[in-house]
This record gives C-alpha cells, sequence and structure tokens, in this order.
C-alpha cells in the first residue's frame, strides 16, 4: 500500500458532555479514497472536522505527513474542504470564489487566471467565471466549491456529504465524476456520507462508524461480503440477520435446523449473529430445499422480484430474485455454504453499539 | 379572483398612507411652493441657502454624520463579539442593549441632561475624583452624545441582524481557504454585512438629520440644527411657508445622502429586516 499520509492517534472528542468519538485511530494513505460511513451522529463528521482544523480533540492527536497537526488552525493545513451546503461566497463571482485561496496566498495574476481556466474545465464548467455562484444550480454550486478546493493543489480534499443535497440522478452522475477527479488529481479524498451506495461505488477504503466507534475498516467487496458485525451487515446492503447458535465447526443451527458453513473457531453451543444476504436465499418452485416456507409478499423492483417468505423453522427470509414466485406458494429454501456469515455477538457494552437498528442510509436513497 | 381578495387586505394601509403620508406632504408641497397670499415662489425652497440656514444645515449634517459614525464604530464590534458567543448569553446582551427603546425617548434625553449638565451627576462624580468638571451640556457633543444614545440599537440590530446570518460554514470555508482572521473579517464578514451597515445608516443618519428635541433639551436652545429653525418656523413665527419650504429641502438632502450612501449596495432598501 501507498506511503501513509494521515495518523488519528486515540482521537476522543466530545460536545457537552456527550461523547462523539471514542479513542479512534485510523490511518489514511497517499492517493486514497476513504469514505468514513454511518448513520447522522455517528462522529463521521466530526472526524472530518478535525482533520479539517474546524474542531480540537480532547485526547490524542493527529499526524499529517509525519507532523503533528493536532494543533494548527485550519488556514495553515495543506488540505482543503469540500462542504455540504458548499458554502459559496455569495458576495463574489465564480472567478473569485476559487481564486480566493490563492489570492490570499499571493499568486500572481496570470497563474490565478490559468488556475481558473483550469479548474473550471475539469468540473465542466468553462466559461462560467463571471457568473453569480446565486445563478447556478446545485449541482454547477457544488462543482464550483469543488473547483475552488482543488485549485489551492491540496494533499488532502475533505468532502463533507458534498452530494447531499442533490437529487439522485444527479448524485450518480457526480459520483462518477469524483472518481475521475480524483484520478487525474492524483490526491487523497476522505469522504463523508451516510449513503451506502455512495461509499460501495466510489471508495478504495470504507470505514464504518456507528456511535463514535469504528465498526469496520475494509474495500468495499469486504465490508459488504465479509461484515464483521451485526451493524455493519445491517447497515451496508439489505441483509437477513438471524440468531443462531454455532453447532461445532462449519455447522451453525437456524430455528432449529443446522445449516452448513464455511466458519470455524467459534467453538461449540456458542450464540452467534448470522447474515445472509437476501439475494444469496435461493428458492426453489417445486419445494426441494434445505427447508420450505410460503410466500407472504413479493414486489417487483425492476432488476428484481423482493420477496418474503415465511419459512417452517420460523424464520422471515427476505430474498432477491430475478425469478417469480406466486403470492401463497409453497417453495423450498435453501443457503449455499460459503454465503453463510457468521459474526460473533456483542459481549460487552461498547460493542452492544453495534446492535442498534440504525438504518437511516437506504431508506432515504433506495433507488 | 384570489389575488383580488387578497388586494382587499391592502386597504387601511392605503387609506393610512394616503392620510397620512401623501396628503401631509402635499400640504407641505403647496405651502412650500407658495408665498402669504397663495402666488406660487421658490424664495421658501431657495431660503435654505441663506447664511443662517446653510449654517444649520451644515450643522445638521456634520452631527449626524458623527452620530452615525460613531454609532456604526459602536455596534459592528459589539455584533462581532455577540456572533462568537453562546446563544443563551447572546440574548440576554441583546435585550439589554435594546432594553433603552423600551422607555419613552424624551425621558432618555432628560436623564442623559441630568447626567451631563455642568452640575449634573458625571460633573459631580470628577469633582469628587479630584478632577475639573467636564463643560459638555449645551454643546455640539452633548447633540451627539444623545442621538447615539437613543439611535444606537437601530443601527445594532440590522448590522447584528446581518452579521448572525452569514453561515458558519462561509466563515470555515475562508479559513480552509487559508484566511486568517483578518481576511475573514475584510473579505467575508464585512462585505456580507454590508446591507445590515446600510439599513442602519438609513434608520440612524436620516432621524439625526431631521432631530429637534434632542438639540432643544441638550443643546440648550445654543445649538441650531435645521430641525429646530423649521421648528421655529411653525410654533413660534409661525412662518408655515418658510418652514414647509425649509422641510422640503431638507427632505431632498435627505433623499440626496441616503441614496449616495445606499449606491454601493443595491439592497439597502429591503435590507431593512428587524
Amino acid at each position: 500500500m501507498a506511503k501513509e499520509l494521515i495518523r488519528f492517534e486515540n482521537i476522543s472528542k466530545s460536545f457537552e458532555g456527550t461523547t462523539v468519538l471514542k479513542d479512534l485511530n485510523l490511518s489514511i494513505h497517499e492517493n486514497e479514497f476513504v469514505t468514513l460511513l454511518g448513520p447522522s451522529g455517528c462522529g463521521k463528521t466530526t472526524t472530518l472536522r478535525l482533520l479539517g482544523g474546524f474542531e480540537t480533540p480532547d485526547t490524542g492527536r493527529i499526524i499529517f505527513d509525519g507532523e503533528d497537526i493536532t494543533a494548527l488552525p485550519p488556514n495553515k493545513r495543506q488540505l482543503n474542504t469540500v462542504f455540504q451546503k458548499y458554502a459559496l461566497f455569495t458576495h463574489m463571482s465564480v472567478a473569485d470564489n476559487i481564486a480566493f485561496g490563492l489570492k490570499i496566498k499571493g499568486a500572481d495574476k496570470s497563474l490565478i487566471r490559468d488556475k481558473i481556466a483550469y479548474s473550471l474545465k475539469l468540473v465542466g464548467l468553462e466559461g462560467f467565471e463571471n457568473r453569480s455562484p446565486a445563478s447556478l444550480s446545485g449541482g454547477q454550486q457544488q462543482r464550483i466549491a469543488i473547483a475552488r478546493a482543488i485549485v489551492n493543489e491540496p494533499k488532502v480534499l475533505l468532502l463533507d456529504e458534498p452530494l447531499g443535497a442533490l437529487d439522485l440522478k444527479l448524485r450518480q452522475g457526480m459520483q462518477y465524476e469524483l472518481i475521475r477527479l480524483k484520478e487525474e488529481l492524483g490526491i487523497t479524498f476522505v469522504y463523508v456520507t451516510h449513503d451506502q451506495e455512495e461509499a460501495l461505488t466510489m471508495s478504495d477504503t470504507v470505514v464504518v462508524m456507528n456511535q463514535g466507534i469504528i465498526q469496520q475498516i475494509g474495500t468495499p467487496e469486504d465490508i459488504y461480503n465479509e461484515p464483521q458485525n451485526a451493524f455493519v451487515a445491517d447497515f451496508i446492503g439489505e441483509s437477513n440477520l438471524l440468531d443462531g447458535i454455532m453447532v461445532r465447526d462449519c455447522l451453525v443451527n437456524l430455528g432449529g435446523l443446522d445449516f452448513p458453513c464455511v466458519d470455524t473457531g467459534f467453538g461449540e453451543n456458542t450464540p452467534v449473529d448470522v447474515v445472509i444476504r437476501p439475494e444469496d436465499v435461493e428458492l426453489d418452485a417445486s419445494g426441494i430445499g434445505q427447508t420450505s416456507g410460503t410466500v407472504t409478499s413479493i414486489v417487483f423492483k425492476g432488476v428484481h422480484w423482493e420477496i418474503l417468505v415465511e419459512s417452517k423453522i420460523g424464520i422471515n427470509f427476505l430474498v432477491q430474485t430475478t425469478e417469480h414466485y406466486p403470492l401463497g406458494s409453497s417453495v423450498g429454501i435453501s443457503v449455499d455454504p460459503y454465503n453463510i456469515q457468521i459474526m460473533h455477538k456483542p459481549s460487552s457494552e461498547d460493542e452492544r453499539v453495534f446492535d442498534q437498528d440504525e438504518t437511516v442510509s437506504g431508506e432515504n436513497y433506495e433507488p | 379572483m384570489n389575488r383580488n381578495r387578497y388586494r382587499l387586505l391592502s386597504i387601511p394601509y392605503v387609506i393610512w398612507v394616503i392620510g397620512f403620508t401623501l396628503i401631509p406632504i402635499l400640504f407641505i408641497l403647496i405651502r412650500a411652493l407658495t408665498d402669504d397670499g397663495g402666488a406660487f415662489t421658490l424664495t421658501n425652497i431657495v431660503a435654505i441657502f441663506s447664511p443662517l440656514h446653510r449654517k444649520a444645515l451644515i450643522m445638521s449634517l456634520c452631527l449626524a454624520f458623527i452620530s452615525t459614525l460613531i454609532c456604526i464604530i459602536l455596534a459592528y464590534p459589539v455584533a462581532l463579539i455577540l456572533r462568537g458567543s453562546r446563544i443563551k448569553k447572546k440574548n440576554i446582551i441583546l435585550f439589554i442593549l435594546i432594553l433603552p427603546m423600551w422607555m419613552n425617548f424624551i425621558l432618555r434625553i432628560l436623564a442623559m441632561q441630568m447626567l451631563i449638565s455642568n452640575n449634573g451627576i458625571i460633573n459631580h462624580i470628577l469633582e469628587l475624583a479630584g478632577l475639573s468638571p467636564m463643560n459638555i451640556i449645551n454643546t455640539p457633543r452633548a447633540i451627539v452624545l444623545g442621538m447615539v444614545y437613543d439611535y444606537l440599537p437601530y443601527m445594532l440590530l440590522p448590522v447584528l441582524n446581518s452579521i448572525l446570518s452569514i453561515p458558519e460554514d462561509v466563515i470555515e470555508a475562508a479559513k480552509d481557504l487559508g484566511s486568517d482572521k483578518f481576511h475573514v473579517l475584510t473579505r467575508i464578514i464585512i462585505p456580507l454585512s454590508l446591507t445590515g451597515v446600510g439599513s442602519g445608516i438609513t434608520m440612524v443618519f436620516v432621524p439625526s438629520m431631521t432631530e429637534f428635541v434632542i438639540a432643544n433639551i441638550l443643546g440648550g436652545g445654543k445649538i441650531q440644527l435645521l430641525g429646530n429653525i423649521i421648528e421655529q418656523e411653525f410654533t413660534v413665527s409661525m412662518n408655515w411657508n418658510l418652514g414647509s419650504g425649509l422641510s422640503v429641502s431638507l427632505m431632498a438632502f435627505v433623499l440626496i445622502t441616503s441614496f449616495i450612501f445606499g449606491r454601493n449596495n443595491e439592497s439597502t432598501a429591503t435590507g431593512i429586516t428587524i
């Protein structure tokens, strides 16, 4: 992996007695697209603001490029922020907005002019120099905010839910543009969002947070396929989150029925959390399977059907499949062993936050 | 249909404006442009340029200008400090600052008279402290003091409102882009608060310019503002035509100065937001 650029060391932060971050440790590398993902109040924005210099941690330190920047004010940090509500300077033209940082640094006029043109080209808004920010659409304003930040050639670009105020279509388009922009600039992006789809689409690394604690750090594939706990499984995508008992290695009991699986090392007769993704539950119209059940709901979602099956073992399975099964029909249910994900039950109070049922994301932005 | 029905709601206001603004101004204009016998004349309008009236006009302009400036100097830092402070404190301090507005303004000026008169409380304290007494009452300084005392809230409220309405993330964005505190003030806060300052100027300068009660009480009749002269024309000399003529000229001056102040700021007129 590339060189480490940023390191959070034992960062804690509380506001008026409410703890927002608990002993956070995180490394961010050069040229990495890192997304801090979690429900509102999970501490992701505070983490970003600490990095931007808008908050100071109660304990711990932040290392940037080998230097301790914990006490450095924002204007002395080699990073720039794109704010959620754009925060453009309404009393200035687009060009003056973009030139703001360069003028403060005392860059000469011809350089500023070139840079304005270059950055406007980069965000696809050539010829907008003399427009007023108020005359632009939300998507255009956000592009200007991005141009205003990157024109200063920061080593890291911080993005605080930059697409949150845009409509769905525009948001999806901007996701690809941000990836392209990052490739062209070759800098580190630290991105904050509560939208799991956004996180999975754009990131090299996803940091899932809840209640001030990092739940899992990994690639989008890791996070989706191998969630480390029930919170991550529940927050990332839809899933069947079940209570199970690990009978022995490679065998888990769900609702009284033993299912073969591939996980080992949980001991014998240990209560565990089990995740089965809805697309991994296989149905059979002729009733053949590990168990069987009745279709209680079927909804067309475009790419697939979303089906609820009430099984004989007392578990309601959420199933996504391209086949249609009539309402009320009997179906066989089976799950491949490698599609059953076993996780430890939370053992301490701190870990119990994983169990909190906070599915802020997805609900708002479900396509 | 609907629009017509909403129009009906404006009737009381229209009656008010016609009865108490348009018709009186019309009467004033007629008086200003006629002599005793009712014949047309410009004498009353150009009377503003006679030495006595010109002196009073300049005095009015100067005192209004100084008072407005002092109000800006006092109000702006307070507004900045209030922006930085916590919400609870903010309301209490704001409440204290506008509390004097709850009292009759003539009473406030009479109280000020008690404070600054030659045997007043301030001089008494100075005497006790072994210092020489100050001569404030019956000078232009006293009038400026009274005007600032009376009109400061009218500057503070719009200025505070405009400074408080600057979003925090805009200021953070400026810092993020390399601004220190000085640049945040000069490039972000001041430009974005000009609408409020513009409103404040209008609301302090206009009444200061036409002031005569404060000048009567704190100036002891020794300092003649244009307002005093107009008042005397109406109440003592009973020359309503001259009084009206001077009023019209004063109104023209107020309009011109407001226009000059407001020109840099198109939104001044709409910026009155208290």
